[in-house]
């Protein structure tokens, strides 16, 4: 049973459902259609949505043993890094409700957090599974875009989006990635590899990988303390046997710019089957971010302006998938701090448009190359969890999830 | 002013035509889901799914034989055809369109650059030839008094080839000859009904009026016309009308222009102010389709003879008069007809005349059929039954005593007789009736 009373103070789920079939909890986000019950994307326009069919996703875990005990919080329609732009409030976070719980899946990290469920189903286009799961002291999985389905997740950004997996540890995380993972004749961008099967890969043995600590995502704004977390995290790796090796790759900063161009414009043309004649709501019921999305997505895409935005974006692009190409031939995996710091207060985004592009900058750059990424709970600064994320090349789950659980495995008491 | 005026109205003005031609192809399912794609008539509303509704969270997964289909009508335009293709979202807002964009092809279209050759106009260069979903279909109609749009989504994302030529047409009878030739090839192809009464072709003409040969900047573009004799009105029209605004040196504004068939005129449908910006982008759900030599090779494999190559080879083979030739090839089926008949039987004349005139090829399903009516036929019209029973009688009068002995009782020498009466026919005798009447002749 949901302790309703927390639920209601943390402002987790945003529908409950009423008689939860037998099997396995599992926390839903918002964003994935659930047949018979109501999904939102956390926005009014979709207030009475009850869509006809379930996510692929959704499916595959039904069959599974699992069951959806609820949908989650979200950012609406992804649209941020805090779920403060959801049209239902803000996710509080459960180590401290005056600090954010992050986002845009922070309904499903703070379920995981507060001990709801052990598992949850997120979403990221860049940083949103990995943001909250840094910020609450969970598990995220963000898998190689086209590993997983997105039948039937509402889209934000489609060519950066990936359904994943938030958890309380390692091993319930690998087992329902691996659930959900494989082929779908439904999504043309899902891809025919065979899956793996991923618990093979926890050995707990990391001796003799090679690792790159990302130098440069170790910001000079950072707060030393949360510098400090991740080197000594990695150094538990080397004590381990793995080989650190410092590295550097094309500025983050950067990959703002490509995140921000390539997802709005996709945002804007996603967005646009809403347009008063279905659903029952009108375009008026899209918030702030959403309209602003929108605005900012048509004149990227306008004729005119589509070369030096959106397509100079798409080269830049490439230039991250060859820079992490040549990185990952010298390395097994890539680490760093997940986040720059620690979650903020809660109103923190008030007038800060760019806050989730700004938050998420160092999941910026392995989302925009469709890479694979773990963030792991790394110790606490100002009594906040932090993370350390482990990124690897396309379909390296199994070998970065290794990276994880090791770590899990062996540090000291935070 | 006066003299620039003055100079207008002497010019001659000649029209230039470019086309867009949709085509709904006779494929089993919809162009990104399972739905079936046959609509025409059936119950609104009934064959749909998430994809084809635009619900969220729902992705176009493209249908192989669509794109096969579309690749084939390019290489039979003679076009290239891209190695790697993409499919384009294009983004307008319309009732008809759920997504609120159409998946389409922008800068990468499968086919382009393609020409069209026939003997009596003038070559035709095809720009391109892309694949898109057709959107769905609205329906203004009164409920309980109140006049309401509803929409039926049975037609939306079905596929739908569109093919553009450059503006290569300078008179209305090469249009018209140039969209018959092409509803034929899709026919022959066999990839679609191409019926304009159930909207699976539909044409667009783009007419402007040029006094010097140059490209004028501005074009009406003539719209939902669902026969080539109104369409061929609808240009006839435009240029009078066209010509009568450049003369009195007036401007003829950029629109789109139906055809009103009971008042025999154009009318203004839609004013473009400006071009509208469809903000074309790469659909992101759909990676791009690569097109390999092998494939080509093989769609060409799959392409029958066209009606002009078939046109001139019955022409060579056949020795049959243009019109003759006309009608059998214009209809695959009878072509085929025709050749399965002078397989059996070479008198190709008569057998093009039997399918055109006497409708043969209704009236027998199999080629062996009209062929055998035809020698029956053949027969009796070389000899009738009164040349039959005369030379009957003369062949009784002139043998004497071959008649003696059949009356003797030698009946054999009845087969002497027949051979006698042939003889006469020159051997175009039915012997069944030669036979009859001369064992009446013989009675006597």
């Amino acid at each position: 049973m949901i302790d309703r009373n927390l639920n209601k103070k943390l402002n987790i789920f945003l529908t409950l459902v009423d008689k939860p079939k037998a099997g396995i909890p599992i926390a839903i986000k918002d964003n994935f259609l659930t047949k018979g019950i109501r999904t939102t994307a956390a926005s009014k326009l979709l207030n009475s949505f009850i869509p006809q069919y379930s996510a692929t996703v959704v499916n595959k875990l039904e069959a599974n043993g699992y069951s959806v005990v609820g949908k989650t919080n979200l950012d609406a329609w992804c649209h941020g890094s805090s779920t403060e732009t959801s049209d239902f409030g803000p996710t509080l976070n459960p180590w401290n409700t005056d600090y954010l719980s992050g986002g845009s899946s922070g309904g499903s990290a703070a379920a995981v957090s507060a001990g709801i469920v052990d598992v949850a189903i997120g979403s990221e286009t860049a940083g949103s599974i990995r943001g909250p799961a840094a910020w609450c002291g969970v598990v995220g999985v963000k898998p190689t875009y086209g590993r997983v389905s997105r039948y039937g997740v509402i889209a934000m950004g489609s060519s950066l989006d990936c359904p994943g997996v938030l958890a309380k540890d390692v091993v319930s995380a690998t087992k329902v990635l691996k659930i959900i993972s494989g082929n779908d004749p439904y999504d043309a961008t899902s891809s025919n590899r065979e899956t793996e099967d991923y618990e093979l890969f926890l050995t707990g043995n990391v001796k003799g990988l090679k690792i790159g600590l990302i130098e440069n995502y170790l910001l000079p704004e950072m707060e030393k303390e949360v510098v400090d977390k991740t080197l000594g995290a990695i150094e538990v790796l080397e004590k381990l046997g793995a080989i650190i090796t410092r590295v550097k790759t094309l500025d983050p900063k950067y990959a703002i710019g490509v995140y921000t161009v390539v997802q709005r414009a996709e945002v804007s043309s996603n967005l646009a089957r809403y347009d008063g004649i279905r659903y029952g709501n009108d375009r008026n019921y899209f918030g702030q971010e959403a309209k602003r999305r929108i605005m900012l997505g048509t004149h990227i895409l306008s004729s005119g302006y589509q070369d030096q935005y959106y397509k100079k974006a798409e080269k830049i692009r490439t230039l991250f998938n060859k820079d992490f190409d040549k990185l990952f031939e010298g390395f097994d995996v890539l680490v760093g701090p997940t986040m720059p710091g620690p979650a903020p207060k809660v109103g923190v985004t008030k007038g800060q448009s760019m806050f989730g592009e700004m938050a998420d900058v160092l999941a910026e750059p392995s989302a925009i190359s469709g890479l694979p990424a773990v963030s792991i709970p790394c110790g606490f600064v100002r009594r906040l969890p932090i993370g350390l994320q482990i990124m690897g090349p396309q379909f390296s789950e199994g070998k970065i999830l290794n990276v994880a659980y090791t770590y899990e495995q062996n540090h000291p008491k935070f | 002013m006066l003299l620039i005026h003055m100079n207008k109205t002497i010019q001659n003005f000649n029209p230039v035509v470019g086309l867009e031609v949709h085509i709904e192809l006779a494929t089993k399912s919809k162009m990104f889901c399972g739905c079936p794609a046959d609509h025409f008539g059936k119950k609104p509303n009934t064959q749909t799914c998430p994809v084809c509704l635009g619900l969220p969270g729902a992705l176009p997964v493209p249908n192989k034989k669509a794109i096969e289909w579309c690749v084939i009508l390019g290489l039979a335009f003679d076009c290239e055809i891209n190695k790697e293709s993409n499919f384009d979202r294009k983004h307008y807002f319309y009732p008809d369109l759920p997504k609120g964009y159409q998946i389409s092809q922008y800068d990468d279209p499968f086919a382009h650059s393609g020409k069209f050759q026939m003997n009596n106009i003038h070559n035709v260069r095809v720009r391109r030839v892309h694949m898109e979903e057709d959107t769905a279909k609205l329906q203004h109609t009164e409920i309980d008094g109140k006049r309401v749009s509803l929409v039926d989504f049975n037609r939306s994302g079905v596929p739908l080839v569109e093919l553009v030529t450059e503006p290569d047409f300078d008179n209305v009878d090469d249009v018209v000859t140039f969209l018959q030739e092409l509803q034929r090839i899709v026919r022959y192809l066999g990839i679609s009904e191409a019926d304009m009464e159930k909207g699976s072709m539909r044409l667009e003409a783009n007419l402007s009026l040029t006094p010097d040969g140059t490209l004028p900047g501005y074009k009406v573009e003539l719209k939902n016309i669902n026969s080539f004799r109104f369409l061929k009105k609808a240009m006839l029209y435009e240029i009078d009308r066209q010509r009568e605004i450049l003369t009195a040196g007036k401007k003829v504004i950029q629109e789109t222009r139906g055809w009103d068939e009971e008042k025999s005129a154009t009318f203004s449908q839609r004013v473009k102010e400006d071009a509208q910006d469809y903000r074309y982008f790469p659909d992101p759900d759909i990676p791009p389709i690569e097109i390999t030599q092998l494939q080509i090779t093989n769609y060409k494999l799959q392409i029958p003879e066209l009606p002009q190559a078939k046109r001139e080879r019955f022409e060579i083979d056949y020795k049959l008069p243009g019109d003759f030739i006309d009608i059998l090839v214009s209809d695959k089926a009878r072509a085929d007809y025709f050749e399965g008949c002078v397989k059996l039987n070479n008198n190709y004349k008569a057998i093009a005349d039997l399918i055109i005139n006497k409708k043969f090829d209704e009236k027998y399903p199999e080629p062996a059929g009209l062929v055998k009516k035809l020698v029956e036929l053949t027969n009796v019209e070389f000899s009738t039954q009164d040349e039959t029973q005369s030379a009957v009688n003369l062949v009784i009068m002139d043998n004497q005593k071959p008649v003696e002995d059949y009356k003797n009782g030698k009946v054999n020498v009845i087969g002497y007789l027949i051979g006698m009466v042939q003889k006469r026919l020159e051997g175009k005798g039915n012997t069944k009736l030669i036979q009859d009447f001369l064992l009446k002749g013989l009675q006597k």
